[in-house]
């Protein structure tokens, strides 16, 4: 492992990076996981897939999403500069579109003509509902009741975008459990049901198909930093449930040895009170969902529900490109908890003028931490991968606050 | 090679009928009922027992057997309590076949040639692990086969020409046909198209073929093992013990009565 030539070289050809990733799905799922396969490995190859969706990432979601330097942020923490890369102002208000756009237009190319999709914090419900109506396809969200509760704004947008959103009920009615729902509609209509997976995770080809739509963060913060600095940042900084917008933000910088790079998981209550999401932090590996990955699970090899602030960091798992890229220390692994990215939501709007979602509020509550350490001429890429509407309540209900 | 799987469907072929598998979640509702459950399964006819090792997020079944996993573990049962089940239950009937059907994580977690150690010295005589096609091959499959435990595969109706020899391959015991697109005690499958399907599995396999997913009643179990050598039922037991009661046991066993008296008339003679 430690002969590494290139960190960007995964998945082998069954899916695997090291030990992780895979294909652990049920059969009746197999010939059509094989099918999206080779449909992506032409259409990621085709340059008329390539410029169409280019126009739609530009005209549509609004790319490129500008890296902005936070002055005021970086004045008051007395370290490194940071910059944000301002995925929240994408359409739909997160960087999930960027992925849906791509699976959609797959979706089309393959002839599926029914749209699934399972979602946490509500931003992927929301970016498929979208995609499917501007597409003019029929599209089922599978969400957690839980998650329902606690996004309402969301579940109200992707009704008002013509989406059903399907209500879980089963297991810790979260995100874990909107994707087993999801793919169990998936095992029922497969013959013209296309799953937008909304993370790098799930069997192979989705974790590296979610990372090469999501690749486009990195492509343009690479350039953008270039242009800005001249040169390559020092550290990169993104939150991590599933984590898919860390992904795009890290991969294209992975070669790039001298470029730092953490991922931060929710930390929840704290780890130690086993009341969080930290698969990474505090899981073993383990099989869920159609891939190996860092998993929270018992001795008995059960699932544990995880908790998080964030709808869309309260996952279980982890995809199993992050988890090999931990082991043969690549990217470092933090937590912060549920406190520590609630706070850091209020300074990052009382100094910037942004609400970030709760789950970016993590990623910059590790660059306030690590921020104040380096020398100032030492330059920070955070992804701002959300924004923070869609939060208010449960921030307001944390503050003690009445709306 | 226990060879119990392998003698089961020789005698059902020798005597010209066709076989009753049932499932029940192992520990649901209770370990102590379950093994009451389980151990009079082959007085009421069944001719091999699927036991389902409970796990949290059972992707590919439908809400009674969900229902019925969360039981078990609620109940405190762990796949160790669901070996020592099959231990004891091993030690009283020689020979019927048990076949542990569950997912992959609780025996990844376990430690998985371990708990092919450990399910052998138990008195299993073959596996059914959803999420691991094909593909995942080394991960349990071939180590199993090395152990002399069938790994019984699913071929589903997505199965198609050139997916079935994959399926195949490395298959043993039996071949069990999925016979909706779908989860478990889901949509009733249609009895002409399961044997149009069995039609076109039988030329490529010289092993007997069970078919479940969606079979509730005595009358569709007797269609579908005018096709099948075997029939599968599941969740409309699970749903028996869901529902409770003082004789819910008696229940259970009256049914698997039924279903087996209508699985073996159902070829005439």
């Amino acid at each position: 492992m430690s002969l590494i030539n290139s960190y960007r070289a995964g998945p082998d050809e069954r899916g695997h990076f090291g030990i992780y990733g895979g294909r652990f799905v049920a059969e009746t799922l197999m010939p059509l996981i094989l099918e999206l396969e080779r449909a992506y490995n032409q259409a990621r190859r085709d340059p008329a897939f390539l410029a169409e969706l280019d126009v739609w990432l530009k005209d549509y979601v609004g790319r490129p999403s500008p890296l902005y330097l936070a002055e005021r942020l970086t004045d008051h923490l007395r370290g490194a500069k940071i910059y944000l890369k301002r995925d929240e102002l994408n359409h739909t208000g997160a960087h999930k579109i960027n992925n849906c756009i791509g699976q959609i237009m797959l979706a089309r190319r393959m002839g599926k003509t029914r749209i699934i999709a399972e979602t946490g914090a509500g931003q992927h419900g929301v970016a498929t509902a979208t995609v499917a109506a501007r597409f003019g396809l029929p599209c089922v969200i599978y969400m957690g009741e839980v998650d329902i509760a606690r996004q309402q704004p969301n579940v109200f947008r992707m009704r008002l975008l013509g989406a059903e959103v399907r209500p879980v009920s089963s297991g810790s009615r979260t995100l874990k459990d909107a994707m087993n729902e999801a793919l169990r509609d998936w095992v029922t209509n497969v013959h013209d049901t296309f799953y937008i997976i909304g993370s790098v995770a799930g069997p192979h080809p989705y974790p590296a198909m979610v990372r090469d739509f999501q690749a486009v963060i990195g492509h343009e913060a690479k350039a953008q930093i270039l242009e800005k600095e001249g040169r390559l940042p020092d550290l990169l900084v993104a939150a991590v449930g599933g984590g898919s917008n860390a992904m795009g933000l890290f991969h294209p910088f992975l070669d790039d040895r001298e470029v730092r790079i953490v991922a931060v998981e929710a930390a929840g209550d704290g780890i130690a009170t086993g009341r969080h999401a930290a698969a990474m932090s505090a899981g073993r590996p383990g099989v869920l969902h159609g891939s190996r990955s860092y998993l929270l699970q018992d001795d008995d090899g059960q699932v544990i529900e995880p908790h998080s602030i964030s709808a869309g960091l309260d996952y279980p798992g982890i995809g199993p490109e992050h988890s090999w890229l931990k082991d043969v220390g690549r990217i470092e692994v933090e937590a912060v908890t549920d406190r520590e990215a609630l706070d850091a939501f209020q300074l990052c709007a009382a100094l910037e003028g942004i609400l970030p979602a709760l789950e970016p509020a993590h990623a910059l509550a590790q660059v306030i931490k690590l921020a104040p350490t380096l020398p100032r001429d030492n330059i920070i890429i955070m992804n701002l991968c959300g924004r923070g509407d869609k939060d208010i309540y449960t921030v307001a209900q944390h503050l003690g606050v009445k709306l | 090679m226990s060879g119990r799987i392998e003698a089961r469907f020789a005698r059902l072929r020798a005597e010209g009928r066709a076989g009753l598998v049932t499932y029940l979640c192992a520990g649901d509702p209770d370990l102590a009922t379950s093994e009451a459950l389980l151990g009079g399964l082959a007085a009421a006819g069944a001719d091999l027992v699927e036991i389902g090792m409970p796990f949290t997020d059972p992707m590919a079944d439908g809400p009674a057997i969900q229902a019925a996993a969360l039981r078990a573990l609620q109940a405190g049962t762990t796949l160790p309590r669901t070996l020592d089940l099959v231990r004891r239950l091993r030690a009283r009937d020689g020979d019927t076949p048990f076949v542990l059907m569950g997912y992959y994580n609780p025996i990844h977690a376990f430690g998985r040639l371990r708990f092919l150690d450990a399910a052998v010295e138990a008195g299993v005589d073959g596996l059914i692990v959803v999420d691991l096609p094909p593909e995942e091959d080394e991960e349990l499959c071939l180590p199993a086969r090395e152990r002399g435990l069938a790994f019984i595969r699913l071929a589903t109706p997505t199965t198609d020409a050139a997916r079935l020899p994959v399926v195949l391959r490395n298959a043993s015991g039996f071949l069990y046909y999925v016979s909706i697109t779908g989860i478990t005690g889901a949509a009733a499958p249609v009895a002409q198209q399961v044997g149009d399907a069995l039609a076109r599995i039988r030329p490529h396999t010289d092993l007997p073929v069970a078919v479940g997913f969606g079979i509730r009643e005595p009358a569709q179990a007797a269609e579908i093992a005018r096709h099948a050598d075997a029939a599968v039922v599941g969740s409309a037991l699970v749903d028996l013990v869901a529902r409770g009661g003082a004789d819910m046991v008696a229940a259970v066993h009256g049914k698997v009565q039924a279903l087996a008296a209508a699985v073996h008339g159902a070829r005439g003679r």
